[in-house]
C-alpha cells in the first residue's frame, strides 16, 4: 500500500462525488484493470454491491442513538428538568435520582432500536454473502464470489432460478433469441414473467460470450427508483451508439426463469440499485388522536405552569407573612436568607421539577407499546387471513391503528378492489353484429353454482407460492403424455385443491369459453370464402385478439415451475388479466397463440395452419393514449398490419374508413352499431375494448421506423418521443369489433359496502371506467340502491357545470327541506365524470361541490385519472376536515392511497405498488369490514380510553404533592419517597393501562359486525373529546383532593411524621388509580386479573422490601420500617378503605346512572353481548327489521344471515336501470342472474 | 352467524395444508393460530354497571360502614384528652414574661408554672405530648437538613457531615454532631407535672422517658459512634449544634444510656412532623394500679423550663395529656366520615332502587339509537 497525500485523498473524494452526481455516467469494463490497486480502478467512485441498512455501528451506537432520541421534544423536556434538578437552589430531589426515569425510558428505547438494528444487520449479512459468479480475467472463467464482491463494471453470470445480485445490463443469454425471462414479484409483486432482451449488436454474434472482448463504454443515467424506466446507451469503440432501456436491464432481486444462464454488465450496485432505492422503511404518520393528544399535552403544560405559579406566589406570600426568622427556615451555607421574592422565583422551578409527572412522561412510550400490541392482534386475526395467497393483514404504518376507528369517508378504486380483477370473456361484437355467447353465459352460471358449493371461486389467486413447486413431479410427468391425461391430472388437482388455488386463470370457469354458435358459423364461412387470403374482418378480429397483446407463452416443460393451465402445455403469462382472458377467448375459436419472441408471434389458425408473424413494433399501453398497438408483417399477404386495441373513446375518434364498407359494400354504419353495443356492455357492467386494424404501406413504415429508432435511442424526453411516434402511426384505423369482459365482484362486496354505510361511512368510488359500467357496478355492489335519487353530473363546459351544480344543490336542499321527507333520509347519490370533476374541484366551485357531496349518500366518480383521484381525496380531507381512507390495488391508486389519512392496499392481481404505498394491506375488500368495524373500533376506544386514563392518572397522583404544598409553606416538599414515586409510575401503575390499551374489549366482534352503527361512536371527535379530557381532569382533581384531605383530617394534630403521612397517601392513591381503571375495564380476562393483582402485590412487596432494607439510603426520606409500622396500624386500613370509596363514588355513580337512565349504544351492545349467541342473533334481526319499518333505511339484504358470507358474489339488484339513466334495456343474461338471486 | 364461516375457513386451510405435505419446499402457512388469546376471544367477565347490578354493593357498603363509623366514634369519644397552651401570648399567661424576653441566645433558663384542673380522671396510661403550631418541620430544606449516616454512627459522616447540613455543618472549624437544622432546632423545654392533692401538697408525677421513640429508630436507625462506652471520647473533635447548650452526649444527665444520638427526645424530634401543627410524644405516665386512676381529677401544676422561643414565627406551644385507644389518639373525624359515607351509600342505594324500578326493566327491549 503506497502512501497517498491527504490532499490527494480529498481531491479523489471530491472527484468521486462529482462522478456520482453527474446526470450521465460512463462505465467501462473492470477487466483490463483487474488486480490493480483501488486508485487505478476506473469505476472506483461508484459504490460496491455490499449493502448496509443498519442505522448504527457498534462504536457509534450510543451517541447516534442519543442524538436520534433527542429529536423528540418530550425527551428534551425531561432532560432539561433533570439538569434543572442539578442546580442547588431549585432542586426538589436528589439530583442523581431525578435522572432515573429519563434514563430508564431512553435506555428502553435504545434497547428496542438496537434490537431492530441487529435484525437489519443480520439480514444484510445474509444478503451480502449470497453466492454469485463474477468473471475473472486471470482465471479466464467465472469465479464463485459473494454478492458483496460485485463491483460496477464487473461481468456477472446468473443461472436459472437464481436471484440477480445487482442491476445488470443484459449482454448475453443462453436463449437463441437473446431473451431472458425474469420474475419480478419480489419487486413489484406482478407474478407474470417479464421478457428482457440482451443488448443487440455487442457481443452476441459469437456463440460464447467473451467478456474480455467488451471494450465499449456504457453511458447510463443517474440511479433512480423507477422500476419501469431506465435510460442508457452503449458507445462502441467505433463511436456507434446503441440505445437500451429497461427491457435490457436485469434488476437486483429478480429471479431468472426459463433461461439457462445470462451474463450482464453491472451498471448499478448495492444501494444504487433500483430495488434498494425503492426500499423505504416503515412510514411514520401521525394519527388524529395523537394530534389531539398533543393539544392536551399543551393544556397539561399550561396547567403545570399555573400550579407552579400558585406554588411560587404561595411561597412568596408565606415568607412575607412570617414575622421573624423561624428556626425551620434554613439559610444557605453563608447563613444568608433569600428575599421572599427571589425564593418565590426559585420555587417556581422547584415546583416544575416536583410536579413534572403532570406531563405524562411515559405516555408516548406506552402508546408505542400499546400500538405494537394492537398490531399484533390485527395481524393475528384469522378472519382476515387469506388462505389462497397465504397472506395476513399487514400493518405497514405502525402508529395509526386508531385512525381505523374514525373513518368517515372511504374512497375506493373499482377494478381489483370491489371486483376481483379476474376477467371472464362474456360477449363480443364483430363488424357491428352482436354475439351474445348465450351458451357461455349459461355455462358460467352453472359452473358458478357448482363451484360456489366447493368454495373454489374465491380461492383462485395467482400468487405463485412455492406450494406449486411441490407438485412439479407429477405435473412434469403429465406433460409428456397427451392432453387427455393432463385433464385427468387437473381434475385430480382440483380435488386436492391446492394447485388449482395457486394458479392464475387455471380454472375452467375463467379460461374456457364456449364459442357462440353463430359466430363459429360466421367464422367458418369467412374462412372458406377468403381462402388463404386472410383478409376477412372476422379472421382479422380474432387475429387481433391473439396478437395484439404482450402475453408471454411459457411451456410447462420449461424450467419455470408452474403447472400449465391450458391444453397443449401452453401457459399464458399476461400483464393484465384482460389480455389473458382475450387470448383464451381467441383460443376457444381456434386461434391459438403458440409463441411470442421479441421478433415474432406464432399463431395456430383453426385450420391447423401455423402462421409466424414478424413482430415489427409493440406500441405499449400508456394511460394517456389508453390503447396499445402491435405492428406485424403478415406472413402471407406480406402487408404491414397494425392491430390496435383500446378503450372505446380512445379508439373511436381515430377511426378512418370503415373496413366493411370497402369490403362488402354493406352500408350499415359499423361504428355506430358497435358503439351501441359498447354502451349496452357498459350498462351490463362489462369492461369494453375496441379492436381495430390498419394496413400500413411499406413507404410509411420505412419513414416511421426511422423516427421510431431515433425516439428509442433518445436519452432525453424519451417517453414523449416514443409516445409521439406511436400516436403518429395510430391514425385512420378501421374498426373490427369490440369485446365485453366481465370483471366479477369480489366476495361479500355488497355486504361490506352496506355495512360500511350503516356504520356512517360515506363511500366514494373512483374509477377509470365508463360511467355506464361504473353505475352498473355501483348497483351491483349496492353502492347505489334502486330507490335512490341518482344525480348524474356530466357537462362539457364550466358555465354549464356551475349552473348544474347550483340547480342540483337547490334541488337537494328543497328535497331535504320538504316536510314529507323529514323522516326519511334522502338517499341521494351522485355520479360525476372526470371532466366535470375537474371543473367542480376548481377553487370557485369546490365548496358548492363539497356541499352537494355531503348531502349524498354515495358518490361515484368515473373516468378519473390517478391524479384526480388523489385530488378528490385531498380536497375532501382538507375542506371537510374528515378522516379519509383510500383503498385500492393498482399503481393508479398509489396517489390516492398516499393522500388519504389511512391508505389501504389490496394485494390483488395488479402488483404490489399500492400495497407498498399503503398503511395497511389486506387481500380482499371484504376484510375492510372487520378491519374497520371491529379492529378500528377496538383500537380507537382502547387507545382513547388509555390516553385519557393516563392523563388522569398523572394528574391525580401529582396533585397529592400539590395539595401538600399548602401545608408546608409551598416549599416543594414531597411527602412520598422519591424512589417510590418513580416506581409508582414506572412499575406499579404502568402495566395496567398498557394492558388496558391492548386487550380491553368493550363489545365483541360479532356484535360490532352485526350492528355496524356502533362504529359511529368513534367518528368525529369520538370518545376522546375535549370535554372528556376536562371531565377526567376534574375527576382527577376531585380524587386527589379526597385522597389528600381525608388522611389529612384523620392525621391532623397528631404526631405523624412526613413520610409516615406519605405512605398511606401513596397506597390510597395506588388503590384509587387501579380501581378507577377497573371501573373502565369492560371485560376481565385472566390477563387483566393477573396484571391488576400483580401490580398491587408488586407495590406491597417492593415497598415492604425497600422500607425493610433501606436504613440510611436516600436521605432525607428514611423509609425504614414505615410501611411495616403503618400496616400494623388499623387506622391505615380504615383510611385506605374509606378514601378509596369516597374518591371513586362519583365516577362509579356517574357510570351507573348513565348506564341506567340513558344507556349509550355501546352499553346496549354490551348487554347484547351477554345474551347467548342465538338470542343475540335473533335480537339483531328483530332490531334491524324494526329499524327498517321506520323507513330510515329500507334494505332487503341488510339482515345478516349465515348464508350471506358464503353466498355467491354477484347479487344483482333486480333491475339495473334507473329512470335517470334513460334507456330501458334488458338483457337475457341479466334476467338469468336475477332469477338466480331470487332462488338463493 | 359467524360460526359457519369460521368453520368453512378452517376446513379450507386444513385441506391446503394437507396437500402441501408432499413437496420438499412446502411453504409455512402464515395462517394465524386460532387460539382464544390471539383471536381476542378469551373468556371474560363483563360487568355492566347498572342500577340493578350495583344496588347490593351500595347497601352492603352502607351496612358495613355505619357500624364501623359508630365504633370509631365511640372509641374516639372514650379517649380523654387535655390540652393547655403555655406559649404566653397573653399577659395573663404565667409564661408571658418568659415568652417576651426569651431568645435563642439567652443563657439563663426561664421558669414558669401553669395551673390547670382535670375534671375527669384519666384511667389508663397517659401520654404526655408537647404540641407546636405553625412550626413548619416539613419545609423542604429543613427536612433535608440532616445526615442520616452520621446519626447511624458512621465515623466518616461524623467527621465530615453531609453537605445537606449546611449551614449547620461546621461550627468554628469543627463538624457539628448532630449536624443540620433539625437537630439545631431541637425542642428543649422541659416539662414537669405536679398533682396538687386535697392537702395542697405538690406530688410530682413520675414521667417515663423511655419508649417514646419508635423501637426501630432507637435500635437500628440511630446509633452512637463507636458503641455506647464513653461518649465523650466518641464525640471528640465535634462541636455541639449552635443553638444547643449541652453537647449531644450530655443530653440526659439522669440516664447515661439515653445520651448521644440515641437520646429518645432527640429521636422523636428528628422524626419531622408532616403538618405544621403537630404534637410529639414527650413522656408517658404509667398506670400504677388498677384501683386508682393514673391521673385523678383535680388540680395540677405544669412546671416549664421555658427554653424554646416560638413567637418569632407566630408559633404556639401546648402540653397535651391524652389516653390512647387501638386507633391512636382522639380524632372523631374518621368515625364521622364512616357514618356519613355509609349513610350516603345507603341513601344512594335507595335512589338506585327507584331508578332500577323505573328504567332497568326496559333494558331488555331497548334499541340502539342511531
Amino acid at each position: 500500500m503506497t502512501w497517498t497525500s491527504p490532499l490527494e485523498l480529498v481531491r479523489d473524494a471530491l472527484r468521486g462525488q462529482r462522478a456520482r452526481d453527474k446526470d450521465l455516467r460512463s462505465l467501462v469494463s473492470n477487466l483490463p484493470y483487474e488486480g490493480l490497486e483501488k486508485g487505478k480502478q476506473p469505476n472506483r467512485y461508484f459504490p460496491g454491491n455490499a449493502i448496509k441498512t443498519t442505522k448504527y455501528s457498534l462504536l457509534l451506537f450510543i451517541p447516534v442513538n442519543l442524538f436520534e432520541q433527542f429529536h423528540r421534544l418530550a425527551n428534551i423536556y425531561f432532560v432539561g428538568l433533570a439538569i434543572l434538578n442539578f442546580i442547588p437552589v431549585v432542586n426538589a430531589f436528589q439530583p442523581e435520582v431525578a435522572l432515573i426515569p429519563i434514563c430508564v425510558i431512553m435506555s428502553l428505547t435504545a434497547l428496542k432500536d438496537a434490537w431492530e438494528d441487529f435484525r437489519r444487520y443480520q439480514s444484510d449479512r445474509k444478503l451480502n454473502n449470497m453466492p454469485c459468479f463474477i468473471y475473472s480475467r486471470r482465471e479466464k472463467q467465472y469465479m464463485g464470489r459473494h454478492w458483496k464482491d460485485v463491483q460496477v463494471g464487473d461481468f456477472v453470470k446468473v443461472f436459472c432460478n437464481e436471484i440477480i445480485p445487482a442491476d445488470l445490463l443484459l449482454l448475453h443469454t443462453s436463449d437463441t433469441n437473446s431473451v431472458c425471462l425474469v420474475e419480478m414479484s419480489n419487486l413489484d409483486g406482478e407474478t407474470n414473467l417479464k421478457q428482457r432482451r440482451a443488448m443487440s449488436g455487442l457481443c452476441n454474434t459469437d456463440p460464447e460470450f467473451e467478456p474480455e472482448s467488451f471494450n465499449s463504454i456504457v453511458v447510463c443515467e443517474k440511479p433512480n427508483n423507477n422500476l419501469n424506466h431506465f435510460k442508457c446507451f452503449v458507445e462502441k469503440p467505433d463511436k456507434e451508439k446503441v440505445g437500451a432501456g429497461i427491457e435490457s436491464l436485469l434488476l437486483r432481486g429478480c429471479t431468472v426463469r426459463n433461461t439457462d444462464h445470462a451474463v450482464g454488465f453491472v451498471v448499478f450496485a448495492g444501494h444504487e440499485t433500483k430495488s434498494m432505492l425503492n426500499n423505504n422503511g416503515p412510514r411514520y404518520k401521525r394519527s388524529k388522536l395523537e394530534r389531539k393528544l398533543n393539544i392536551d399535552v399543551i393544556f397539561c403544560v399550561i396547567l403545570l405552569f399555573a400550579m407552579c405559579l400558585v406554588g411560587a406566589v404561595g411561597h412568596y406570600s408565606w415568607l412575607q407573612a412570617l414575622p421573624g426568622v423561624p428556626p425551620y427556615l434554613v439559610p444557605d451555607s453563608s447563613g444568608h436568607l433569600n428575599s421572599p421574592s427571589l425564593s418565590g422565583f426559585y420555587m417556581f422551578f422547584t415546583m416544575i421539577i416536583l410536579l413534572q409527572v403532570l406531563i405524562p412522561i411515559s405516555l408516548y412510550l406506552s402508546i408505542e407499546l400499546v400500538k405494537i400490541g394492537q398490531i399484533f392482534f390485527i395481524n393475528n386475526d384469522v378472519d382476515m387471513y387469506d388462505p389462497d395467497t397465504n397472506s395476513r393483514v399487514q400493518c405497514k404504518s405502525l402508529n395509526i391503528t386508531e385512525d381505523l376507528g374514525q373513518i368517515e369517508y372511504i374512497f375506493s378504486d373499482k377494478t381489483g378492489t370491489l371486483t376481483e380483477n379476474k376477467m371472464v370473456y362474456r360477449r363480443c361484437s364483430v363488424m357491428g353484429t352482436e354475439y351474445p355467447h348465450k351458451d357461455n353465459a349459461i355455462r358460467l352460471a352453472v359452473l358458478e353454482g357448482e363451484e360456489t358449493e366447493e368454495d373454489v371461486i374465491f380461492d383462485q389467486k395467482p400468487q405463485p407460492t412455492k406450494t406449486t413447486r411441490s407438485l412439479d413431479g407429477s405435473l412434469e410427468g403429465n406433460n409428456f403424455v397427451d392432453t387427455r391425461q393432463h385433464h385427468r391430472g387437473r381434475r385430480r388437482r382440483k380435488l386436492s385443491r391446492s394447485a388449482s388455488t395457486d394458479v392464475a386463470f387455471s380454472s375452467e370457469l375463467e379460461t374456457e369459453v364456449v364459442p357462440d354458435r353463430m359466430l363459429l358459423q360466421q367464422l367458418s364461412r369467412a374462412q372458406s370464402s377468403s381462402g388463404s387470403g386472410m383478409i376477412d374482418p372476422y379472421l382479422d378480429f380474432f387475429l387481433a385478439l391473439t396478437i395484439c397483446n404482450t402475453v408471454v407463452v411459457s411451456m410447462a416443460t420449461a424450467q419455470r415451475q408452474r403447472p400449465a393451465a391450458a391444453s397443449d402445455n401452453l401457459s399464458y403469462e399476461a400483464e393484465s388479466p384482460d389480455e389473458a382472458a382475450l387470448v383464451h377467448a381467441a383460443k376457444a375459436y381456434g386461434f391459438i397463440l403458440l409463441a411470442r419472441t421479441p421478433d415474432s408471434v406464432t399463431v395456430r389458425l383453426p385450420s391447423g395452419k401455423e402462421l409466424v408473424f414478424e413482430l415489427l413494433a409493440t406500441l405499449t399501453f400508456d394511460s394517456t393514449r389508453k390503447r396499445m398497438s402491435v405492428l406485424v408483417r403478415h406472413p402471407i399477404t406480406k402487408e404491414y398490419v397494425l392491430y390496435t386495441k383500446g378503450a372505446d373513446y380512445a379508439i373511436m375518434e381515430l377511426l378512418g374508413t370503415p373496413y366493411a364498407e370497402r369490403l362488402s359494400g354493406n352500408q350499415k354504419n359499423i361504428a355506430a352499431d358497435t358503439q351501441h353495443h359498447l354502451d349496452c356492455y357498459a350498462k351490463e357492467g362489462l369492461r369494453t375494448l375496441c379492436f381495430t386494424k390498419k394496413v400500413v404501406s411499406e413507404k410509411l413504415y420505412e419513414s416511421w421506423s426511422v423516427n421510431r429508432q431515433r425516439a428509442l435511442a433518445a436519452i432525453e424526453n424519451r417517453e414523449e418521443l416514443v409516445m409521439d411516434s406511436a400516436v403518429e402511426l395510430e391514425t385512420n384505423l378501421s374498426l373490427l369489433g369490440a369485446t365485453g369482459i366481465e370483471d366479477r365482484l369480489q366476495e361479500s362486496v355488497p355486504d361490506t359496502i352496506v355495512a360500511l354505510r350503516e356504520a356512517g361511512i360515506q363511500v366514494w368510488v373512483l374509477t377509470g371506467d365508463k360511467t355506464e359500467t361504473a353505475v352498473n357496478i355501483g348497483y351491483a355492489c349496492r353502492l347505489l340502491e334502486e330507490e335512490d335519487l341518482v344525480i348524474n353530473m356530466s357537462c362539457k363546459n364550466k358555465l354549464l357545470c356551475t349552473s348544474l351544480l347550483d340547480c342540483t344543490l337547490e334541488e337537494v336542499r328543497r328535497y331535504s327541506a320538504d316536510p314529507r321527507n323529514v323522516d326519511t333520509t334522502p338517499d341521494i347519490s351522485l355520479v360525476i365524470d372526470g371532466r366535470t370533476l375537474t371543473m367542480a374541484l376548481e377553487s370557485d366551485l369546490r365548496d358548492r361541490f363539497l356541499e352537494l357531496a355531503k348531502c349524498c349518500r354515495s358518490v361515484l366518480c368515473c373516468r378519473v385519472t390517478p391524479l384526480q383521484k388523489s385530488r378528490v381525496v385531498k380536497v375532501v380531507r382538507e375542506k371537510l376536515k374528515v378522516m379519509t381512507l383510500a383503498v385500492g390495488d393498482g399503481a393508479n391508486d398509489v396517489n390516492m392511497i398516499q393522500a388519504a389519512d389511512v391508505g389501504v392496499g389490496i394485494s390483488g392481481q395488479e402488483g404490489m405498488q399500492a400495497v407498498m404505498a399503503s398503511d395497511f394491506s389486506i387481500s380482499h375488500f371484504k376484510h375492510l369490514r372487520k378491519l374497520l368495524l371491529v379492529h378500528g373500533h377496538w383500537c380507537y376506544t382502547r387507545l382513547a380510553n388509555m390516553i385519557i386514563y393516563f392523563f388522569y392518572k398523572n394528574v391525580a397522583y401529582v396533585n397529592l404533592l400539590f395539595w401538600y404544598q399548602f401545608f408546608c409553606g409551598f416549599s416543594g416538599t414531597a411527602m412520598i419517597d422519591y424512589w417510590l414515586m418513580i416506581f409508582f409510575n414506572l412499575f406499579f401503575t404502568s402495566l395496567p393501562p398498557i394492558m388496558f390499551g391492548i386487550m380491553d374489549k368493550d363489545v365483541s366482534a360479532e356484535v360490532l359486525l352485526g350492528v355496524p352503527e356502533l362504529y359511529r361512536t368513534g367518528q368525529g371527535a369520538g370518545e376522546y373529546k375535549f370535554s372528556t379530557f376536562w371531565v377526567s381532569m376534574l375527576d382527577a382533581f376531585y380524587q386527589s383532593l379526597v385522597c389528600f384531605f381525608i388522611p389529612y383530617l384523620a392525621y391532623k394534630d397528631s404526631d405523624i411524621d412526613v413520610f409516615t403521612f406519605g405512605t398511606p397517601l401513596n397506597t390510597i392513591s395506588l388503590f384509587t388509580i387501579l380501581l378507577h381503571l377497573s371501573i373502565e375495564i369492560k371485560a376481565w380476562t385472566w390477563v387483566h386479573w393477573v396484571v391488576m393483582l400483580g401490580s398491587v402485590a408488586m407495590y406491597f412487596i417492593v415497598t415492604l422490601a425497600y422500607s425493610g432494607i433501606c436504613i440510611t439510603c436516600n436521605p432525607p426520606s428514611n423509609p425504614y420500617w414505615i410501611l411495616q409500622s403503618q400496616m400494623a396500624d388499623p387506622m391505615f386500613y380504615l383510611l385506605c378503605i374509606i378514601t378509596t370509596v369516597v374518591a371513586l363514588l362519583p365516577r362509579y355513580m356517574f357510570h351507573v346512572l348513565r348506564n341506567s337512565i340513558a344507556p349509550s349504544p355501546l352499553l346496549q351492545a354490551r348487554q347484547l353481548d351477554r345474551m347467548d349467541p342465538c338470542a343475540r342473533e335473533q335480537w339483531i334481526k328483530e332490531w334491524r327489521s324494526f329499524r327498517g319499518s321506520r323507513g330510515v333505511k329500507c334494505s332487503r339484504f341488510s339482515t345478516p344471515s349465515s348464508s350471506n358470507l358464503e353466498s355467491p358474489v354477484d347479487i344483482y339488484p333486480q333491475s339495473p336501470t334507473v329512470s335517470d339513466m334513460g334507456d330501458e334495456f334488458t338483457l337475457n343474461v341479466l334476467t338469468d342472474s336475477c332469477e338466480r338471486t331470487l332462488h338463493t | 352467524m359467524m360460526a359457519s364461516s369460521y368453520n368453512a375457513k378452517e376446513e379450507d386451510g386444513h385441506h391446503s395444508g394437507a396437500a402441501n405435505h408432499g413437496g420438499a419446499g412446502a411453504v409455512k402457512s402464515k395462517k394465524p393460530d386460532n387460539t382464544a388469546f390471539k383471536q381476542q376471544r378469551l373468556p371474560a367477565w363483563q360487568p355492566i354497571l347498572t342500577a340493578g347490578t350495583v344496588l347490593p354493593a351500595f347497601f352492603v357498603i352502607g351496612l358495613i360502614f355505619i357500624p364501623i363509623g359508630i365504633g370509631l366514634y365511640v372509641s374516639s369519644n372514650n379517649i380523654k384528652e387535655f390540652e393547655i397552651d403555655y406559649t404566653g401570648v397573653d399577659i395573663s399567661n404565667p409564661c408571658y414574661v418568659c415568652a417576651k424576653n426569651f431568645s435563642w441566645n439567652s443563657t439563663t433558663p426561664c421558669h414558669c408554672s401553669v395551673n390547670f384542673t382535670l375534671t375527669q380522671p384519666f384511667e389508663s396510661n397517659v401520654f404526655m405530648y408537647y404540641g407546636l403550631s405553625n412550626f413548619y418541620q416539613n419545609h423542604r430544606r429543613y427536612v433535608k437538613s440532616r445526615d442520616d449516616s452520621q446519626l447511624n454512627g458512621d465515623h466518616s459522616a461524623l467527621a465530615y457531615p453531609s453537605k445537606e447540613c449546611e449551614p449547620y455543618r461546621t461550627s468554628e472549624g469543627l463538624p457539628i454532631a448532630p449536624c443540620g437544622a433539625i437537630a439545631n432546632s431541637l425542642f428543649n423545654d422541659t416539662l414537669e407535672l405536679y398533682y396538687i392533692d386535697l392537702n395542697g401538697t405538690r406530688n410530682e408525677i413520675p414521667l417515663v422517658k423511655k419508649g417514646i421513640a419508635w423501637w426501630t429508630d432507637k435500635h437500628v436507625k440511630f446509633r452512637n459512634p463507636g458503641g455506647n462506652n464513653n461518649l465523650t471520647v466518641a464525640f471528640r473533635g465535634t462541636s455541639k449544634p449552635v443553638n444547643w447548650r449541652k453537647p449531644v452526649y450530655e443530653l440526659d444527665s439522669t440516664d447515661l444510656e439515653n445520651n448521644g444520638f440515641i437520646n429518645e427526645d432527640f429521636i422523636v424530634w428528628m422524626r419531622t412532623a408532616a403538618l405544621p401543627t403537630f404534637r410529639k410524644l414527650y413522656r408517658i405516665i404509667q398506670k400504677k394500679s388498677s384501683t386508682t386512676p393514673t391521673l385523678p381529677s383535680g388540680q395540677y401544676i405544669l412546671d416549664i423550663n421555658y427554653n424554646y422561643p416560638v413567637l418569632s414565627f407566630d408559633g404556639r406551644k401546648r402540653m397535651i395529656l391524652s389516653t390512647i385507644s387501638w386507633m391512636g389518639g382522639k380524632n372523631p373525624f374518621l368515625g364521622i366520615a364512616y357514618i356519613t359515607v355509609g349513610s350516603i351509600c345507603f341513601f344512594l342505594g335507595v335512589v338506585l332502587l327507584i331508578i332500577h324500578h323505573k328504567y332497568d326493566t326496559r333494558n331488555n327491549s331497548a334499541d340502539i339509537p342511531n
